[in-house]
This record gives C-alpha cells, sequence and structure tokens, in this order.
C-alpha cells in the first residue's frame, strides 16, 4: 500500500509540474520551411536570456502553420505568405479572435542556376517564360544551346504560391517542372544540374550562381544584395509574417516584442534575411503594442 | 460407487475444459474479425471521404469525374495540354492520367528489374546452391525487406541518380527509371521469398521422378519445379507488383515529381502515392482539392487490394495443384 500510495503521488506531482511548466511560458512555433531557421535562432537566442520560456519551432510549410493556427495547435504561424481572407475567416470562425498579422522580416527570392551556366541575368518576363514552357533552350535567353530544366516547388509551399503569383502572373507552372521538398533540395539539385534553374530564398542559396533580375527588359539586372532588397529594387522580395489568434499577451507578447526589437533583428541578419526597414518595424511594434489599449473597447 | 463419482467428475472436467475451449475459440475469432473489421472501416473512411467527387455539387464545380480521367482542354489550339495535374491555380486542374502514368512507369521498371533477378535467385537457391550458401543467400535478401524505403529513397536521390545519368545521359536527373531502379530494390525481396517458398513446397517426389527419367538438375529446375511452382510465383510477382503500386517514400524522393504526360521512361514522374503525400498534409479540409486526394487513395487502395486477392488465389490454387486435390 505504501509503495502504491508515494507512486501516485509522484504521479500527481509529474503532472501537475507538467501542467505548470506548459503553463509557464511553452511558446509552440510552426509554418514555412523557409522560415524554421530564423524561427530557431530566434528561440534560442531568446531561451538563453530568457530560462523560464520554451519556445518550439517546427516546419512543415506556410499552409502547415496557418491550419494549425485555424485549429489552435500552435501560438505563432509563420508563413511566407500572406494569409487569404478565407483563411482569417477561417480562424475566426474556430478560434473566436481575430488574426493578428505582424511582418518579421524581409526575404528575397533568388533564382539560382549551376555555376558553369554562362547566364548572368534575367529578365522577370524571360523568368515567366521559362517557368510556364514558353521558352525551353537555354539559347533563347542568351546561354548555351542547352533544355532548360525547372525545379520548382511542391505546391503546398509559401515559395511556390508566392513566385506563381510574382513572376509567373498566376500562369501555371509548366508539366516538366520537378517539384521537391524544400529549398535546400532545389539547390542540392540545380548544383547537380549544369541546365536547371531554380528558385528560393536567398539565405539558403550558398555554393550556386544567383542570377540577377531585370524589372523589365530594359532596365538593369539587380542583384539580390540587402540594399536592394530592402529598398525594392530587387523585383522579387516579400515580407515574412508571423501570425496569431487574437492579441498576444504574457511571454508570447514579451518574445515577439524581442524578435520586433533591434537585437531580434540582428538575428535576422545573422541568418541571412533582411531586417524589417524601419517604417514596418514601428507599424509592427504599434500593431503588437496596441493590444492593451484597445481591449477594454474590443470587449464592449 | 466410486466409478459412478469417477464419471461426474470427469464429466465436469469435460464441461470446463469445453468451456474454456470455447472462450478461446471466440476470442481468436474476434482478433480475426477485429483484423478484417479495420481493414474494411479504414476503406469505409478512403471512400466516404472520396465519395464527393462523385456527387457533391461544389466539388463538381471544380471538377468532375469525365475531368479526371478523360482529356480536357487546358493548352492552346496550337499546344493542346489534354491531361494537367496542377490543383494549386487560378483554374484548378485534377487530371489523374499523368499520375496513373506516372504510378504504371515507375512500377513497370521495377518489376523488370525485380522479376528476373528475384526469380533466378529463389531458382538458384533452392535447386543449386548447397545448403551453407542457400543459409547465407536466403537471409541476406529478406534483410533487404527491412531496408526503411525512405533510406533507399535517399540512396536513389543522391547516388543512384548520379550513376545512371552519367551511364545514360539523361536530361532528367530524377526520373522513371531511377525510382524504378530503387523501387526494384524493395520489390525483390517480396518476390523473391515467395517464389523461394513456392519452389520449395514442390514435392520431392517430382524432382526424384525427374532424375530417375535421367533428368539433368538443370532440366529438372526448368521443367519439373518451375512449372508445378509457376502459380506460387505469379503471385509473389502479383504481390511485388501491389507493393510497388502503393510505394510511396522512394518514389517522392528519387522521381522528381514532375506530372508529365508522356511516355518516356527518361522523363520525370509524379505517382499517386507521391502526389497523396505530397499534397494531403497541406490541403484545406473538405475541399475539392482534399477530396481528389482521397479519391486518388481509393484507386490505389481499389488497385492494390484487387491485386493482392489475385495473389493469394494463385497460392491457393498452388497448394491444390501439388497437393492433388483437384486434379
Amino acid at each position: 500500500m505504501k509503495k502504491k500510495e508515494i507512486l501516485a503521488i509522484l504521479v500527481v506531482g509529474l503532472v501537475g509540474a507538467g501542467v505548470l511548466l506548459a503553463q509557464q511560458g511553452n511558446i509552440t512555433v510552426k509554418g514555412s520551411d523557409t522560415m524554421v531557421i530564423l524561427g530557431q535562432r530566434w528561440a534560442e537566442v531568446y531561451m538563453k536570456n530568457n530560462p523560464g520560456v520554451t519556445v518550439q519551432v517546427t516546419g512543415g510549410g506556410s499552409g502547415t502553420g496557418i491550419a494549425a493556427l485555424i485549429n489552435g495547435t500552435t501560438d505563432i504561424a509563420e508563413s511566407s505568405r500572406p494569409m487569404k481572407d478565407k483563411e482569417k475567416a477561417d480562424a475566426k470562425a474556430k478560434r473566436g479572435k481575430d488574426v493578428l498579422e505582424l511582418p518579421v522580416a524581409v526575404d528575397g527570392l533568388a533564382v539560382y542556376v549551376h555555376e558553369v551556366n554562362p547566364v548572368n541575368e534575367l529578365s522577370l518576363q524571360q523568368l515567366k517564360g521559362i517557368y510556364t514552357g514558353a521558352v525551353k533552350n537555354w539559347k533563347e535567353v542568351g546561354g548555351r544551346d542547352e533544355r532548360i530544366l525547372l525545379y520548382s516547388r511542391e505546391n503546398n509551399s509559401g515559395t511556390y504560391v508566392y513566385f506563381k503569383e510574382h513572376v509567373l502572373e498566376n500562369a501555371d507552372y509548366y508539366p516538366t517542372a520537378q517539384t521537391l521538398p524544400g529549398t535546400a533540395a532545389v539547390i542540392n539539385a540545380v548544383a547537380r544540374d549544369p541546365r536547371g534553374i531554380g528558385y528560393g530564398g536567398i539565405a539558403y542559396g550558398r555554393g550556386i550562381k544567383h542570377l540577377r533580375v531585370k524589372p523589365d527588359a530594359s532596365s538593369p539586372g539587380v542583384e539580390p544584395t540587402m540594399e536592394n532588397v530592402l529598398s525594392a529594387r530587387y523585383p522579387i522580395s516579400r515580407y515574412l509574417y508571423w501570425y496569431f489568434a487574437g492579441q498576444p499577451s504574457g511571454d508570447l507578447k514579451a518574445f515577439t516584442s524581442w524578435v520586433l526589437s533591434a537585437e531580434g533583428q540582428r538575428v535576422v541578419e545573422n541568418v541571412g534575411y533582411y531586417p524589417l526597414p524601419e517604417r514596418v518595424r514601428a507599424e509592427s511594434r504599434t500593431k503588437l503594442g496596441r493590444s492593451e489599449s484597445k481591449k477594454p473597447n474590443a470587449s464592449r | 460407487m466410486s466409478t459412478a463419482a469417477n464419471t461426474i467428475r470427469l464429466a465436469s472436467l469435460v464441461a470446463r475444459r469445453r468451456w474454456r475451449e470455447w472462450v478461446t475459440e471466440k476470442f481468436i475469432y474476434l482478433n480475426a474479425v477485429g483484423a478484417i473489421a479495420l481493414i474494411v472501416l479504414i476503406f469505409v473512411f478512403v471512400a466516404r471521404e472520396a465519395y464527393p467527387v462523385l456527387v457533391n455539387s461544389v466539388v463538381h464545380e471544380e471538377v468532375t469525374v469525365e475531368a479526371l480521367f478523360l482529356p480536357q482542354n487546358y493548352g492552346t489550339p496550337e499546344a493542346p495540354l489534354p491531361y494537367v495535374w496542377q490543383p494549386v491555380s487560378q483554374v484548378p486542374k485534377y487530371s489523374l492520367m499523368p499520375l496513373l502514368l506516372g504510378t504504371l512507369k515507375v512500377t513497370l521498371v521495377a518489376m523488370l528489374l525485380a522479376m528476373p533477378l528475384a526469380i533466378l535467385a529463389a531458382i538458384y537457391t533452392t535447386e543449386f546452391a548447397p545448403r551453407w550458401l542457400r543459409e547465407a543467400i536466403k537471409p541476406v535478401v529478406e534483410l533487404l525487406a527491412g531496408i526503411p524505403s525512405v533510406v533507399l529513397g535517399f540512396f536513389a536521390l543522391v547516388v543512384l541518380a548520379s550513376w545512371l545519368q552519367n551511364l545514360f545521359d539523361f536530361d532528367f536527373r530524377l526520373n522513371a527509371i531511377n525510382a524504378g531502379v530503387a523501387m526494384g530494390l524493395a520489390v525483390i525481396p517480396i518476390i523473391y521469398t515467395i517464389s523461394e517458398d513456392a519452389l520449395t513446397a514442390v514435392p520431392r517426389s517430382y524432382r526424384n521422378a525427374a532424375y530417375a527419367l535421367g533428368a539433368s538438375r538443370a532440366q529438372t529446375a526448368w521443367q519439373v519445379v518451375l512449372p508445378a511452382a509457376l502459380p506460387g510465383v505469379f503471385a509473389g510477382v502479383v504481390l511485388g507488383f501491389g507493393r510497388a503500386m502503393g510505394e510511396t517514400m522512394i518514389v517522392l524522393m528519387a522521381s522528381g515529381n514532375a506530372a508529365i504526360t508522356s511516355w518516356s521512361f527518361s522523363e520525370s514522374v509524379r505517382t499517386l502515392s507521391a502526389t497523396i503525400a505530397a499534397e494531403l498534409a497541406e490541403v484545406v479540409f473538405g475541399s475539392p482539392h482534399y477530396h481528389v486526394l482521397f479519391f486518388i487513395g481509393t484507386v490505389l487502395f481499389t488497385m492494390t487490394f484487387a491485386l493482392n486477392w489475385l495473389g493469394s488465389r494463385m497460392i491457393g490454387r498452388l497448394r491444390r495443384r501439388l497437393t492433388g486435390v483437384d486434379r
């Protein structure tokens, strides 16, 4: 009997401790594969400075993160594309709260080719032609007389959707585009394929040649550098977002406002993305800070 | 008097034993039924999620059953695109033909590689190999079945694809042949194990009779043992075929996943199973896309089920033939 009692107390104690731990600042972050490394670096640095808080970061794709937010299984959804109105409505219907959208970093999409490819720049129009199958040979865009082999992402990725909307202007990818699971896989494939072309985050793009992108046929090609992305001269750049169901509070809010601080934005740079321009960062901070002052009104 | 008491005691013992037997039997029966019920329930669930593709008018605004199978007008008159799988699009396009074709191509390559290798290996181990060698080969081939398919897929993605491309100068590094070869490795142990069992099950007397008539070992193997075991060997092939069709991880990694409609084996392919694996995690619950993915699941389930059923019928026929019940 004694033993059983001790066991029971132990179990109750453990469960209690678990619940306590779970309440005491366990933050889950889920979503975009592009942002996983960024999210993890943020979590590591933040947890080092705030020992009481646990931040768990997982990927799966922007869609996965948003679905998790709608279903209430994550605190923060990371997304490399803006949430659709329908998704926001779903979240509102399921969670009963408005979705809060905060840009947290800037990313440029790079277009990669194999190192030995003589082509150094392409216009948006040419990129569209290549990915929709109108242009099939490198010769047509100033390269060698070789077939162009397309590498793309799976249709669940935010990068896929972003590229389709901004470069293909919503046209369909050509069916021969090979779809790979993740930017790293695309880079890996292009690195082994002198005839290949791929796209993905700049942060991943090491050891492969980035193309300069021309906004239109007559303008000069723009390198995907920090200045060019931040000044929006580089034509394929995007915000990376965090989404919340309702206004964050407590640890969640503290973590988020740290991410938007100068220190948090330095992490962004270290990982290889771009910090938010000052104006957008200020906007994000007000949106986050507004929470307390607005709450009494909202509860009316 | 004591005999009467003994009889009573015996009777109660028998009754108790019979009762215990009844309970055991029912328990085992329930287990068996439960296993079957589970399979049926899985099928019912998958089919229920697929059902709206047939009847739901909301789903029909995006996709109809005809659009899944029949050629559509997606391209321009100069460059017609009759079969397109492009579910994330302004106009979602859900043709299953490129996916069916992809599954077929990969499976075909896998079978062309695995069938001869596995059957010849089975014949060698049962008919020709010395005992020690047989006892070495059999477990090693069966070990191949234990390799996780994701490992095979990774091997095909990183190593095999480069070898094959250097060898044959493919345009697409990841293609049907690459995925098919990797899949063949996964199918070999299935065909081998079942063929080997079938060949071993051929009675000793068949062989002795052949030797007595002056046949050589090769003649006995080819003309007596193999024909006798043929239904079993065929069953192995059919089961291997089913496995190849449903296999997901290898094709997801090694095939390039481009939904191209062509008969060329050197182009990338997207299979039914890989499509489900790649897209189901992200799809909006209850959307037409979601239901179409379950429809694909139902198609796959039905095909593999039919093949497995055929396979087990073949094994049954072999058993009857060898025990001589129906001849």
